[in-house]
């Protein structure tokens, strides 16, 4: 692979390769900025912001906004702060993502390895969940929920976002187990694995990279969602984006921005994580398959 | 009843058929190797054996028993896949033993018999590695002892070797030879390649175009093929294929074949049936080994012919020299020593063992003789 990518490299003289850095360094500035604000100013009183100093640095360094936001400021008529709606974002995420990524499993497992007739057809109509727009399904989606008993609810929200996910979970995994040998398949029906026994023995262990690339995509996705959030959520079960967009707007008393920003930043903050810590496997399994070796 | 008995199988996709009334019965301890060009359905054959792919018409048996319907895992068959078919999340006694584990062997006898393969195979210090970390030749003897281990009635391999590089497939044709020879199973054997036909092979059956063309001994198979094709795709180089005419000579029957310059030489069949087939064109068969130099001829032959022709291009291989000319009008090689004194160009006597040589009808395409 190293070897490889150094021949395919394009040969640049020194001044070039400086030339290339600097333009790279004052992107990467440029787009480090907005973070830049949010820290800066997530750490200081808000009297210096009010002052206009808002690309200062903090002259009295202090975490009191953080603390604020997290367990004090005022949301909606409640004056919890940002954390009870963490946790009914982690709430809804973790069996979203995990529902809808086993999910996607499944179907591209079937839909590679246990083909069927017209099974590429269905296959086709699993990927329109892709391209619906959200406000199409606000309203049939509602009816449903209460006709289900799920309105107002966590689990009405996770079932929302799995129905949403795995359009492209299964995109993802279908692809993937379509360039997996098929004589793998055969091999364990002939040493005698069932159904599920191939699929948890054998596929879901060699699925690692775009595993990861589904769990990235739901949980992003999921997580930053603020209209399924504001329209099927009640009051005890709002995610943190609905939240975080409450303490915002509120409409009364001084505008607290270094609280603001401190919200912001920890409602971006498990994405933030989830990319640095699996990152690296994204790229590699958005790869899969479409390069040999 | 055989062992094995494929009876009338026929498989079909939709309306195309691919395979045609299939009958074959492979007795116990037999090696069995489906051979043919790409697309012939032996691979189809195999995987209707295994019951990887159902069956259009007709019945498999194993063991008299009826395996129509009957899942890959329930027949007692074990498969060696062209691609080895590791599965790669798993070490390499993880594999082997895999599926013991789904039949539900107890964990010790699983180890045991894991053991019992792996010193068989001679891959017990591979014991705990995954597949990815082994060459081709070890993961090919993984792949072996997967299915030698289920201790299975009919082991079916697909291609094995023809993922190997040229040297260790030689090495493996052996080791798969020593161990049928050890073991005395059953094995039906799927191969493009002809020279792994006829040296596996207790039985060959020569596939063509969804039919059987031919079922027989590896020497049944060389010195009497049934048809043209047979004829030509097994032996390498190939056999020649001459148009000819017969002739009846002093109350002989004989081959009027045309040399380079137009003229005719007359080669005396050794089969009296040929007398029937007098002034009609045929296709005469001969093999590149059956052509050589004067000195070099079978003396136990009862019918050498000779006949002067051109040379036209000769290619040293070592052992052996190739020697091309023109007869009927198409290029014939003829196998020589390799210390023959050939040279493009130049004419030569060749001499011909007309024992060995073979008829074809040229419009059935059929052996007519011997």
């Amino acid at each position: 692979m190293s070897v490889a990518s150094q021949d395919t490299a394009i040969r640049t003289g020194r001044a070039v390769r400086t030339l290339i850095y600097l333009v790279l360094v004052l992107f990467a500035l440029f787009y480090l900025l907005p973070l830049y604000v949010m820290v800066v100013n997530s750490v200081k009183p808000l009297v210096e912001i009010t002052g206009g100093g808002m690309m200062n640095l903090p002259q009295v360094f202090t975490l009191e906004p953080w603390a604020k936001a997290w367990s004090s400021a005022q949301i909606g008529v409640q004056p919890t702060g940002l954390s009870p709606y963490f946790w009914n974002s982690i709430k809804m995420v973790v069996p979203a993502v995990a529902i809808s990524t086993v999910l996607g499993a499944l179907n591209g497992y079937v839909l590679t390895k246990w083909r069927f007739k017209y099974d590429t057809i269905l296959f086709g109509l699993i990927l329109f969940a892709c391209f619906i727009p959200f406000q199409i399904v606000l309203i049939p989606m509602a009816k449903m929920l209460g006709l289900m008993g799920l309105a107002g609810t966590t689990w009405g929200l996770v079932l929302v976002h799995v129905v949403y996910g795995v359009g492209f979970t299964t995109l993802y995994f279908r692809n993937y187990y379509a360039v997996f040998p098929t004589e793998l398949i055969r091999a364990a029906q002939i040493d005698g694995a069932g159904f599920f026994q191939i699929f948890w023995r054998i596929l879901l262990p060699s699925s690692g990279p775009i595993a990861v690339v589904s769990i990235i995509w739901q949980f992003t996705n999921i997580w930053n969602d603020f209209l399924f959030g504001a329209s099927f959520a009640g009051a005890d079960s709002q995610p943190m984006t609905v939240a975080l967009n409450n303490l915002v707007q509120a409409s009364h008393g001084v505008k607290e921005y270094n609280v603001h920003f401190a919200g912001a930043i920890l409602a971006a903050l498990p994405t933030l994580l989830v990319y640095i810590v699996a990152g690296r496997y994204f790229v590699r399994g958005l790869m899969a398959g479409s390069v040999k070796g | 009843m055989g062992f094995l008995d494929i009876d009338n199988a026929t498989k079909a996709y939709g309306a195309v058929e691919v395979l045609h009334r299939v009958d074959i019965s492979v007795q116990e301890g037999e090696f069995l190797v489906l051979v043919g060009p790409s697309g012939c359905g032996k691979s189809t054959l195999l995987n209707m054996i295994a019951g990887l792919e159902d069956i259009t018409s007709g019945e498999i048996r194993i063991k008299d028993t009826l395996m129509n319907g009957v899942h890959p895992s329930k027949r007692n068959i074990a498969m060696v896949f062209q691609s080895y078919a590791l599965y790669p999340n798993m070490t390499v006694g993880q594999n082997i033993t895999f599926g013991l584990e789904m039949h539900g062997v107890p964990k010790p006898e699983r180890e045991k018999a894991l053991k019992e393969a792996a010193n068989l195979l001679q891959i017990e210090p591979l014991l705990d590695r995954k597949p990815g970390a082994l060459s081709g030749g070890q993961r090919q003897r993984v792949a072996m002892g997967r299915a030698l281990v289920r201790n299975p009635d009919v082991f079916l391999f697909d291609e094995p070797l023809s993922n190997l590089d040229a040297k260790l497939r030689v090495d493996m044709r052996t080791e798969i030879k020593k161990l049928h020879q050890k073991l005395g199973t059953t094995i039906v054997y799927v191969t493009h390649d002809q020279i792994e036909a006829m040296t596996l092979s207790t039985r060959i059956a020569v596939m063509n175009g969804g039919y059987v063309q031919q079922l027989g001994t590896p020497q049944e198979i060389y010195d009497t093929p049934a048809n043209i094709f047979v004829a030509t795709f097994m032996g390498s180089p190939a056999m020649n294929v001459i148009p000819a005419k017969v002739a009846i000579k002093d109350g002989l029957p004989m081959a009027l074949v045309a040399l380079h310059d137009g003229s005719e030489v007359a080669l005396p069949f050794s089969q009296q049936n040929m007398a029937d087939w007098a002034g009609k064109e045929i296709l005469l068969g001969i093999r590149p080994e059956t052509i050589t130099d004067e000195d070099a001829a079978d003396r136990k032959s009862s019918n050498i012919a000779h006949l002067s022709n051109r040379i036209v291009v000769t290619e040293p291989a070592g052992s052996d020299t190739f020697v091309t000319m023109t007869l009927g009008g198409k290029d014939v090689i003829a196998r020589m020593r390799s210390d023959a004194d050939v040279r493009p160009g130049a004419d030569f006597t060749f001499a011909v063992n007309m024992e060995k040589a073979i008829a074809f009808d040229p419009a059935s395409q059929n052996r007519i003789a011997p």
